[in-house]
Protein backbone atom coordinates (compact mmCIF):
# COMPACT_ATOMS: atom_id res chain seq x y z
CA UNK A 1 0.00 0.00 0.00
CA UNK A 2 1.28 3.15 -0.95
CA UNK A 3 0.14 6.83 -0.94
CA UNK A 4 1.35 10.35 -1.49
CA UNK A 5 0.74 14.02 -2.14
CA UNK A 6 2.81 16.50 -3.78
CA UNK A 7 3.28 19.89 -3.94
CA UNK A 8 4.08 22.09 -7.20
CA UNK A 9 7.18 24.27 -6.84
CA UNK A 10 6.46 28.19 -8.56
CA UNK A 11 7.48 29.97 -5.51
CA UNK A 12 9.56 30.68 -2.28
CA UNK A 13 6.23 30.12 -0.14
CA UNK A 14 5.46 26.74 -1.92
CA UNK A 15 9.10 25.47 -0.42
CA UNK A 16 7.02 26.24 3.26
CA UNK A 17 4.17 24.12 1.80
CA UNK A 18 6.38 21.27 0.90
CA UNK A 19 7.99 21.15 3.85
CA UNK A 20 4.77 20.97 5.89
CA UNK A 21 3.37 18.41 3.92
CA UNK A 22 6.94 16.57 4.47
CA UNK A 23 7.00 16.80 8.38
CA UNK A 24 3.20 15.94 8.61
CA UNK A 25 3.75 12.85 6.71
CA UNK A 26 6.84 11.83 8.29
CA UNK A 27 4.70 12.49 11.79
CA UNK A 28 2.08 9.81 10.19
CA UNK A 29 4.48 7.69 9.54
CA UNK A 30 5.96 7.64 12.83
CA UNK A 31 9.91 9.20 12.34
CA UNK A 32 10.91 10.73 15.19
CA UNK A 33 11.77 14.83 15.95
CA UNK A 34 15.46 14.13 15.15
CA UNK A 35 14.35 12.42 11.76
CA UNK A 36 11.55 14.47 10.92
CA UNK A 37 14.24 17.95 11.15
CA UNK A 38 16.31 15.75 8.24
CA UNK A 39 13.54 14.89 6.23
CA UNK A 40 12.43 18.89 6.85
CA UNK A 41 15.57 19.77 5.87
CA UNK A 42 16.28 17.61 3.03
CA UNK A 43 12.77 18.06 1.52
CA UNK A 44 13.89 22.15 2.41
CA UNK A 45 16.83 22.09 0.46
CA UNK A 46 15.64 20.05 -2.84
CA UNK A 47 12.70 22.36 -3.38
CA UNK A 48 14.80 25.29 -3.04
CA UNK A 49 17.00 23.91 -5.73
CA UNK A 50 14.21 23.59 -7.82
CA UNK A 51 13.06 27.21 -6.67
CA UNK A 52 16.50 28.32 -7.66
CA UNK A 53 17.85 26.41 -10.60
CA UNK A 54 14.58 25.77 -12.48
CA UNK A 55 12.08 27.67 -11.65
CA UNK A 56 9.18 25.76 -10.96
CA UNK A 57 8.76 22.07 -10.37
CA UNK A 58 7.57 19.61 -7.71
CA UNK A 59 8.26 17.79 -5.28
CA UNK A 60 6.15 14.37 -4.33
CA UNK A 61 6.12 12.53 -0.59
CA UNK A 62 4.94 8.67 -0.48
CA UNK A 63 4.56 6.53 2.21
CA UNK A 64 6.71 3.71 1.12
CA UNK A 65 6.34 -0.46 2.54
CA UNK A 66 9.25 -2.73 1.42
CA UNK A 67 9.07 -5.85 2.97
CA UNK A 68 9.18 -4.73 6.71
CA UNK A 69 10.53 -1.64 5.74
CA UNK A 70 8.68 1.34 6.29
CA UNK A 71 9.97 4.72 4.80
CA UNK A 72 9.18 7.88 3.58
CA UNK A 73 10.32 8.86 -0.53
CA UNK A 74 10.87 12.34 -1.32
CA UNK A 75 10.31 12.61 -5.72
CA UNK A 76 12.26 16.46 -6.60
CA UNK A 77 11.55 16.73 -10.25
CA UNK A 78 11.94 19.61 -12.84
CA UNK A 79 12.34 20.53 -16.13
CA UNK A 80 14.94 23.12 -15.80
CA UNK A 81 18.24 23.17 -17.57
CA UNK A 82 19.82 19.79 -15.96
CA UNK A 83 23.10 19.66 -14.07
CA UNK A 84 25.84 19.60 -16.19
CA UNK A 85 28.53 17.39 -13.48
CA UNK A 86 27.06 15.32 -10.90
CA UNK A 87 29.92 14.87 -9.12
CA UNK A 88 30.72 18.43 -8.47
CA UNK A 89 27.55 18.59 -7.50
CA UNK A 90 28.16 16.06 -5.01
CA UNK A 91 31.28 17.50 -3.54
CA UNK A 92 31.02 19.54 -0.45
CA UNK A 93 31.50 23.49 -0.74
CA UNK A 94 30.99 23.53 -4.72
CA UNK A 95 28.10 25.99 -5.94
CA UNK A 96 27.23 28.37 -8.59
CA UNK A 97 24.94 30.48 -6.78
CA UNK A 98 26.99 31.82 -4.03
CA UNK A 99 25.37 29.53 -1.45
CA UNK A 100 27.52 27.08 0.76
CA UNK A 101 27.50 24.46 -1.46
CA UNK A 102 26.17 22.19 1.11
CA UNK A 103 22.90 21.33 -0.16
CA UNK A 104 23.42 17.94 -2.29
CA UNK A 105 25.88 16.44 -0.62
CA UNK A 106 23.97 17.49 2.90
CA UNK A 107 20.67 15.75 1.40
CA UNK A 108 22.69 12.51 0.47
CA UNK A 109 24.15 12.52 4.30
CA UNK A 110 20.42 13.23 5.63
CA UNK A 111 18.83 10.60 4.02
CA UNK A 112 19.52 6.59 3.78
CA UNK A 113 18.67 6.41 -0.31
CA UNK A 114 19.82 9.19 -2.83
CA UNK A 115 19.41 8.86 -6.68
CA UNK A 116 19.98 11.71 -9.68
CA UNK A 117 19.09 11.15 -13.16
CA UNK A 118 19.47 14.44 -14.85
CA UNK A 119 19.88 15.30 -18.78
CA UNK A 120 20.82 18.76 -20.13
CA UNK A 121 18.18 20.67 -21.47
CA UNK A 122 15.85 18.22 -20.56
CA UNK A 123 15.45 18.35 -16.35
CA UNK A 124 16.38 16.86 -13.25
CA UNK A 125 14.54 13.95 -10.82
CA UNK A 126 15.57 13.26 -7.79
CA UNK A 127 14.69 10.25 -5.24
CA UNK A 128 15.01 10.16 -1.51
CA UNK A 129 14.42 7.61 0.81
CA UNK A 130 14.78 7.24 4.32
CA UNK A 131 13.51 4.18 6.12
CA UNK A 132 11.84 3.98 9.50
CA UNK A 133 14.46 2.48 12.10
CA UNK B 1 -39.25 43.24 -19.05
CA UNK B 2 -36.56 44.01 -16.44
CA UNK B 3 -39.45 45.44 -14.40
CA UNK B 4 -41.61 42.52 -14.63
CA UNK B 5 -38.62 40.64 -13.65
CA UNK B 6 -38.02 42.77 -11.03
CA UNK B 7 -41.69 42.95 -9.57
CA UNK B 8 -41.84 38.99 -9.72
CA UNK B 9 -38.66 38.59 -8.15
CA UNK B 10 -39.86 41.01 -4.97
CA UNK B 11 -42.90 38.79 -4.98
CA UNK B 12 -41.73 35.51 -4.88
CA UNK B 13 -38.51 36.68 -2.49
CA UNK B 14 -39.27 34.59 0.36
CA UNK B 15 -40.23 30.95 -2.13
CA UNK B 16 -36.64 32.07 -3.36
CA UNK B 17 -34.93 32.51 -0.83
CA UNK B 18 -35.63 29.72 1.25
CA UNK B 19 -34.70 27.23 -1.68
CA UNK B 20 -31.89 29.02 -1.95
CA UNK B 21 -30.82 28.49 1.55
CA UNK B 22 -31.98 24.43 1.11
CA UNK B 23 -29.96 23.95 -1.76
CA UNK B 24 -26.78 25.72 -0.22
CA UNK B 25 -27.19 23.57 2.93
CA UNK B 26 -26.84 20.97 0.26
CA UNK B 27 -23.43 21.67 -0.82
CA UNK B 28 -20.97 19.49 1.28
CA UNK B 29 -17.79 20.79 3.06
CA UNK B 30 -19.14 24.09 3.29
CA UNK B 31 -19.42 24.90 7.14
CA UNK B 32 -21.66 28.07 6.88
CA UNK B 33 -25.22 26.89 6.67
CA UNK B 34 -24.38 24.43 8.50
CA UNK B 35 -22.94 25.88 11.50
CA UNK B 36 -23.90 29.46 12.05
CA UNK B 37 -26.79 29.90 14.04
CA UNK B 38 -29.88 30.65 11.71
CA UNK B 39 -30.24 34.20 12.06
CA UNK B 40 -27.07 35.06 10.70
CA UNK B 41 -27.34 32.58 8.01
CA UNK B 42 -30.85 34.46 7.39
CA UNK B 43 -29.33 38.02 7.93
CA UNK B 44 -26.58 37.17 5.25
CA UNK B 45 -28.75 35.53 3.22
CA UNK B 46 -31.31 38.35 3.07
CA UNK B 47 -28.07 40.71 2.06
CA UNK B 48 -26.88 38.13 -0.70
CA UNK B 49 -30.45 38.49 -2.35
CA UNK B 50 -30.52 42.05 -2.03
CA UNK B 51 -27.30 42.42 -3.51
CA UNK B 52 -28.31 39.98 -6.14
CA UNK B 53 -31.81 42.05 -6.86
CA UNK B 54 -30.15 45.51 -6.50
CA UNK B 55 -29.35 46.01 -9.61
CA UNK B 56 -33.18 45.27 -11.22
CA UNK B 57 -35.22 47.67 -9.76
CA UNK B 58 -34.90 50.53 -12.50
CA UNK B 59 -32.83 53.27 -10.36
CA UNK B 60 -30.25 51.34 -8.49
CA UNK B 61 -27.01 50.01 -9.53
CA UNK B 62 -25.24 47.61 -7.81
CA UNK B 63 -22.99 50.69 -5.72
CA UNK B 64 -19.50 49.97 -5.05
CA UNK B 65 -19.77 50.52 -1.16
CA UNK B 66 -22.74 47.74 -1.52
CA UNK B 67 -20.36 45.35 -2.82
CA UNK B 68 -17.19 45.73 -0.67
CA UNK B 69 -19.51 45.66 2.49
CA UNK B 70 -20.58 42.15 1.72
CA UNK B 71 -17.27 41.01 0.59
CA UNK B 72 -15.69 42.48 3.24
CA UNK B 73 -18.36 40.14 5.13
CA UNK B 74 -18.08 37.10 3.06
CA UNK B 75 -14.07 36.67 3.41
CA UNK B 76 -14.70 36.96 6.94
CA UNK B 77 -17.07 34.22 7.27
CA UNK B 78 -14.90 32.54 5.31
CA UNK B 79 -16.65 31.74 2.30
CA UNK B 80 -14.54 30.31 -0.64
CA UNK B 81 -14.56 31.72 -3.62
CA UNK B 82 -15.84 28.51 -5.25
CA UNK B 83 -18.62 29.03 -2.73
CA UNK B 84 -19.41 32.69 -3.73
CA UNK B 85 -19.80 31.20 -7.27
CA UNK B 86 -22.26 28.82 -6.41
CA UNK B 87 -24.41 30.72 -4.65
CA UNK B 88 -25.02 33.24 -7.78
CA UNK B 89 -25.42 29.87 -9.58
CA UNK B 90 -27.88 28.48 -7.15
CA UNK B 91 -29.96 32.18 -7.12
CA UNK B 92 -30.43 32.24 -10.28
CA UNK B 93 -31.14 28.88 -11.26
CA UNK B 94 -33.93 28.83 -8.16
CA UNK B 95 -35.10 32.20 -9.41
CA UNK B 96 -35.66 30.75 -12.50
CA UNK B 97 -37.37 27.26 -11.48
CA UNK B 98 -39.86 29.53 -8.98
CA UNK B 99 -40.94 32.21 -11.94
CA UNK B 100 -41.57 28.86 -14.19
CA UNK B 101 -43.45 27.48 -11.58
CA UNK B 102 -45.51 30.50 -11.39
CA UNK B 103 -45.82 30.74 -15.02
CA UNK B 104 -44.39 34.14 -14.85
CA UNK B 105 -41.95 32.32 -17.76
CA UNK B 106 -43.78 30.18 -20.23
CA UNK B 107 -43.00 28.93 -23.43
CA UNK B 108 -43.72 31.88 -25.44
CA UNK B 109 -41.43 34.26 -23.25
CA UNK B 110 -38.75 31.75 -22.47
CA UNK B 111 -35.82 32.90 -24.66
CA UNK B 112 -36.70 36.41 -23.68
CA UNK B 113 -36.01 35.68 -20.20
CA UNK B 114 -32.73 33.68 -20.65
CA UNK B 115 -31.57 36.70 -22.00
CA UNK B 116 -32.85 38.89 -19.32
CA UNK B 117 -31.17 36.66 -17.02
CA UNK B 118 -27.64 36.45 -18.49
CA UNK B 119 -27.90 40.15 -18.70
CA UNK B 120 -28.57 40.25 -14.73
CA UNK B 121 -26.15 37.67 -13.74
CA UNK B 122 -23.03 37.72 -15.60
CA UNK B 123 -22.09 41.61 -14.88
CA UNK B 124 -23.06 40.94 -11.27
CA UNK B 125 -21.43 37.97 -11.06
CA UNK B 126 -18.24 39.34 -12.46
CA UNK B 127 -18.62 42.47 -9.96
CA UNK B 128 -18.95 40.20 -6.93
CA UNK B 129 -15.91 38.43 -7.58
CA UNK B 130 -13.79 41.14 -8.15
CA UNK B 131 -15.10 42.90 -5.01
CA UNK B 132 -14.24 39.43 -3.77
CA UNK B 133 -10.87 39.09 -4.85
CA UNK B 134 -9.94 42.66 -3.85
CA UNK B 135 -10.97 41.84 -0.38
CA UNK B 136 -9.26 38.76 0.06
CA UNK B 137 -5.52 40.54 -1.63
CA UNK B 138 -6.31 43.49 0.91
CA UNK B 139 -6.31 40.72 3.72
CA UNK B 140 -3.42 38.70 2.37
CA UNK B 141 -1.17 42.01 2.36
CA UNK B 142 -2.50 43.14 5.50
CA UNK B 143 -1.39 39.70 7.36
CA UNK B 144 1.99 40.02 5.22
CA UNK B 145 2.55 44.01 6.70
CA UNK B 146 1.85 42.38 10.25
CA UNK B 147 4.01 39.31 9.88
CA UNK B 148 7.19 41.99 8.53
CA UNK B 149 6.34 43.76 11.98
CA UNK B 150 7.28 40.59 14.19
CA UNK B 151 9.79 39.53 11.74
CA UNK B 152 12.75 40.77 13.44
CA UNK B 153 13.56 43.47 16.08
CA UNK B 154 16.75 44.11 17.72
CA UNK B 155 16.07 43.72 21.64
CA UNK B 156 18.39 45.97 23.84
CA UNK B 157 18.77 44.00 26.70
CA UNK B 158 21.39 44.71 29.10
CA UNK B 159 23.95 47.71 28.35
CA UNK B 160 26.08 46.39 25.39
CA UNK B 161 24.19 43.33 24.73
CA UNK B 162 20.98 42.98 22.20
CA UNK B 163 19.09 40.15 21.51
CA UNK B 164 17.13 39.33 17.89
CA UNK B 165 14.64 36.18 18.41
CA UNK B 166 14.19 34.65 15.25
CA UNK B 167 10.64 33.52 14.98
CA UNK B 168 9.01 31.26 11.72
CA UNK B 169 10.74 31.02 8.21
CA UNK B 170 13.06 32.30 6.84
CA UNK B 171 12.94 33.82 3.48
CA UNK B 172 14.86 35.74 1.25
CA UNK B 173 12.57 38.54 1.85
CA UNK B 174 13.59 38.46 5.80
CA UNK B 175 16.55 37.29 5.18
CA UNK B 176 17.22 40.36 4.30
CA UNK B 177 15.61 42.51 6.60
CA UNK B 178 16.92 40.52 9.31
CA UNK B 179 20.46 41.88 8.15
CA UNK B 180 19.44 45.30 7.76
CA UNK B 181 17.55 45.59 11.41
CA UNK B 182 20.32 43.64 13.27
CA UNK B 183 23.08 46.34 11.46
CA UNK B 184 20.97 49.65 12.12
CA UNK B 185 20.78 48.19 15.64
CA UNK B 186 23.92 47.16 16.49
CA UNK B 187 24.68 50.87 16.22
CA UNK B 188 22.17 52.68 17.42
CA UNK B 189 22.18 50.21 20.42
CA UNK B 190 25.45 50.64 21.06
CA UNK B 191 25.65 47.07 21.28
CA UNK B 192 28.35 44.90 22.23
CA UNK B 193 27.14 41.67 21.73
CA UNK B 194 24.20 40.51 19.57
CA UNK B 195 22.65 37.22 20.75
CA UNK B 196 20.45 35.64 17.21
CA UNK B 197 17.76 33.59 18.84
CA UNK B 198 16.60 30.75 16.14
CA UNK B 199 14.72 28.46 19.02
CA UNK B 200 11.72 29.52 17.02
CA UNK B 201 13.13 28.51 13.64
CA UNK B 202 11.81 25.22 12.30
CA UNK B 203 14.25 23.92 9.94
CA UNK B 204 17.66 25.07 9.54
CA UNK B 205 18.93 24.28 5.66
CA UNK B 206 21.76 25.46 3.99
CA UNK B 207 20.26 28.76 3.26
CA UNK B 208 19.25 30.11 6.30
CA UNK B 209 22.58 29.30 7.84
CA UNK B 210 24.18 31.00 4.77
CA UNK B 211 22.10 34.00 5.87
CA UNK B 212 23.21 33.58 9.26
CA UNK B 213 26.59 33.60 8.94
CA UNK B 214 26.69 36.06 6.57
CA UNK B 215 24.81 38.39 9.44
CA UNK B 216 27.53 36.83 11.83
CA UNK B 217 30.09 38.45 9.41
CA UNK B 218 28.08 41.71 8.68
CA UNK B 219 28.20 41.97 12.37
CA UNK B 220 31.94 41.48 13.24
CA UNK B 221 32.23 43.98 10.94
CA UNK B 222 30.70 46.94 12.51
CA UNK B 223 32.60 46.20 15.87
CA UNK B 224 30.60 43.60 17.35
CA UNK B 225 30.19 40.30 18.61
CA UNK B 226 27.38 37.69 16.81
CA UNK B 227 26.37 34.59 19.12
CA UNK B 228 23.70 32.07 17.70
CA UNK B 229 21.69 30.54 20.72
CA UNK B 230 18.56 28.24 21.01
CA UNK B 231 19.84 25.45 18.80
CA UNK B 232 17.78 22.62 19.27
CA UNK B 233 19.17 18.72 19.53
CA UNK B 234 17.58 18.01 16.66
CA UNK B 235 18.58 21.48 14.55
CA UNK B 236 22.35 20.73 15.82
CA UNK B 237 22.24 17.30 14.40
CA UNK B 238 20.76 18.80 11.37
CA UNK B 239 23.33 21.19 11.01
CA UNK B 240 26.38 18.79 11.29
CA UNK B 241 25.22 16.26 9.06
CA UNK B 242 24.38 18.98 6.25
CA UNK B 243 28.61 19.69 6.93
CA UNK B 244 27.77 23.21 7.85
CA UNK B 245 30.78 25.32 9.52
CA UNK B 246 29.38 27.39 12.49
CA UNK B 247 33.18 27.20 14.15
CA UNK B 248 33.78 31.14 13.26
CA UNK B 249 31.15 32.12 16.40
CA UNK B 250 30.15 30.95 19.50
CA UNK B 251 26.33 28.71 19.55
CA UNK B 252 24.92 27.91 22.68
CA UNK B 253 21.59 25.43 23.19
CA UNK B 254 19.38 28.36 25.10
CA UNK B 255 18.90 31.61 25.10
CA UNK B 256 19.88 31.58 28.99
CA UNK B 257 22.95 30.44 28.80
CA UNK B 258 24.04 32.73 25.75
CA UNK B 259 23.68 35.48 27.97
CA UNK B 260 25.42 34.33 30.66
CA UNK B 261 28.33 34.15 28.04
CA UNK B 262 27.76 37.50 26.82
CA UNK B 263 27.99 38.73 30.25
CA UNK B 264 30.96 36.85 30.60
CA UNK B 265 32.25 38.32 27.41
CA UNK B 266 31.69 42.16 28.80
CA UNK B 267 33.21 41.32 32.24
CA UNK B 268 29.86 41.34 34.06
CA UNK B 269 28.15 38.50 36.00
CA UNK B 270 24.65 37.84 37.61
CA UNK B 271 24.87 37.71 41.21
CA UNK B 272 22.21 36.55 43.54
CA UNK B 273 21.69 39.03 46.14
CA UNK B 274 20.72 38.00 49.60
CA UNK B 275 16.88 39.11 50.45
CA UNK B 276 16.47 41.80 52.91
Amino acid sequence: MEYGSSVEINTEWDIVAARQLGRNEAKKIGFGTVDQARITTAISELARNIYLYAGMGRIEITCILQGQMKGISIIASDEGPGITDVRKVMDDGFTTSGGLGAGMPGVKRLMDEFNIATERGVGTTITAIKWLR
Amino acid sequence: MNRELSINVSHFMDDILMRWQERMKEEKRERFFQYMPDEVVDKTSKEFAELMTSNLSASAEVTPEKLKEFAEKVVRFGWSIKFVNKSIEHFSDVTFETLEEAEVINDSNYRTYMKIFSDWISPLRNSIIEAYSIEWERTVSLQKIALQELSASLIPVFDKISVMPLVGTIDTERAKLIMENLLEGVVKQRAEVVLLDITGVPVVDTMVAHHIIQAADAVRLVGAKCMLVGIRPEIAQTIVTLGIELNDFTTTSTLRRGMQEALKLTNRKMVEVEAK
